[in-house]
This record gives structure tokens, C-alpha cells and sequence, in this order.
């Protein structure tokens, strides 16, 4: 519909016309700002914690380890020069050999998720499966950040979400 | 013929002033919109389009996605 849409305002005399054609939907899932009624509305983008440690697939587990630790968190990404998401780390890899690469231990096209994506419905597929935290990208691979369980509740209560 | 851009370009031209506009159905307008957007019905594009925005200036269009 936008490519018309541009074409017609051209048709109209106007001179510097842009066709998003991505549009909304690449726009919402880049977690970028959003207005109207659907604003409050909670999504995971609201919730995720960026200060996740990041490495490179070159660097030894040891050093992750150690940014890691510091950081006072038990899991790490792997990500390359554009902030794309190649992998993940548990808190078990981290722990491996400290001389090994990070690409030898790392997990492999993790699941993800995108941060226009209902509280609730994370929730259940979080509770279902067990997992504890959850790694939030936009469309195009770029890493935002981690989500964790506990944060889902306080962003949206049990309670709230039976009434619902 | 209008120049096609992906996220990164429509970003830098809305900060830097570019008017937006969402020509998809009113409710869902209403519903979530791009910040700052201006909503005009492809239907009534003609009618409405001098009145709410500036030709002079760039606009960024944009609907749900490639479909």
C-alpha cells in the first residue's frame, strides 16, 4: 500500500517522498517508540536488560568469564561487528576450559525474541518449556538485550493476566 | 519515483524533521502509529494530503509492511 501511497503524493506536487515499506511491523519489532492506544500496552521491549556481557567468537571463555562474573551475570552473547546475535552462553559454558574459543562452547542460533511481543503470551511459552530468561533482537538479527521470568511479573502480575 | 528505505534511513529522516504518514485504516492508526505521524487513507490521499501536510518538505510514508 505505501509504494501507491508515495507515488500518488509525488502525483501531488509533493518533492521528497519516502516509502518505508517495511513499515510498521519492522518498525514495532525494532522496539522502536510507539503511540497510540496500543503504547501502554506491555511488551518485552519495555523490560530488557541490555548490561547483558557480550563477546566475540575469537575471544577465550576465560575473559567472557571474567566480564561476566563482574557483571554479576551467570550467562553471556556472542555477537558480531553490527551487534548481530551469532550465540549464547550458559552459565555451564562459561565455565568451560578458560584457554577454549568462545564459538567452540557457545550455543548456536538461539531462540529469540522480538520486542513487540506480548507479556503474557512469553510467559506461558517461558513457563511450558521452564526457561528462565530469554534473549529479545529486533527483525534484523541486532541484539537488545535479555528478559527475565521474574521481570514478566512485575511488569504484568498472574493476577492481572487471569482478569484479562 | 519515491525513493524505497529501510529502518535506518526513516529513523534519520524523522529526527531530522521529516513529516510521517500511516496510510493504513483509521483503527489501526489508532491503535499504534509511528511517532509523530500524520494518518491519511490512501483512498483519501488526494483530498487530504495539501491540507495536513507540507509538500515542501520530505515525507516518510509508510503501512503494515510489504504485503
Amino acid at each position: 500500500m505505501s509504494p501507491r501511497a508515495a507515488s500518488r503524493l509525488e502525483s501531488l506536487g509533493f518533492r521528497a517522498v519516502y516509502d518505508y515499506a517495511a513499515g510498521k511491523a519492522d518498525w514495532f519489532a525494532a522496539g522502536l517508540p510507539v503511540e497510540g492506544e496500543a503504547a501502554a500496552t506491555p511488551v518485552l521491549g519495555k523490560l530488557v536488560r541490555r548490561d547483558v556481557p557480550s563477546g566475540r567468537l575469537d575471544e577465550q571463555v576465560g575473559d567472557l568469564s571474567r566480564r561476566a562474573e563482574a557483571a554479576g551475570w551467570d550467562q553471556a552473547v556472542v555477537l558480531d561487528d553490527r551487534g548481530v546475535l551469532l550465540g549464547w552462553l550458559s552459565q555451564d559454558a562459561l565455565r568451560s576450559d578458560p584457554a577454549t574459543e568462545v564459538a567452540a562452547v557457545m550455543l548456536e542460533g538461539p531462540v529469540t525474541f522480538r520486542p513487540n511481543e506480548g507479556i503474557a503470551e512469553t510467559a506461558s511459552w517461558m513457563d511450558t518449556r521452564q526457561v528462565r530468561s530469554i534473549l529479545v533482537t529486533s527483525s534484523d538479527g541486532t541484539f537488545l538485550g535479555v528478559v527475565r521470568r521474574q521481570d514478566l511479573d512485575v511488569a504484568e502480575p498472574a493476577g492481572a493476566r487471569a482478569e484479562a | 519515483m519515491p525513493k524505497e528505505i529501510l529502518r535506518k534511513e526513516a529513523e534519520k529522516l524523522i529526527e531530522a524533521g521529516a513529516q510521517v504518514l500511516d496510510v493504513l485504516e483509521l483503527s489501526e492508526y489508532r491503535e499504534s502509529h509511528l511517532p509523530g505521524a500524520v494518518h491519511i487513507h490512501l483512498r483519501r490521499l488526494a483530498e487530504k494530503a495539501r491540507e495536513k501536510l507540507d509538500p515542501t518538505r520530505p515525507v516518510v510514508v509508510y503501512c503494515h509492511d510489504y504485503a
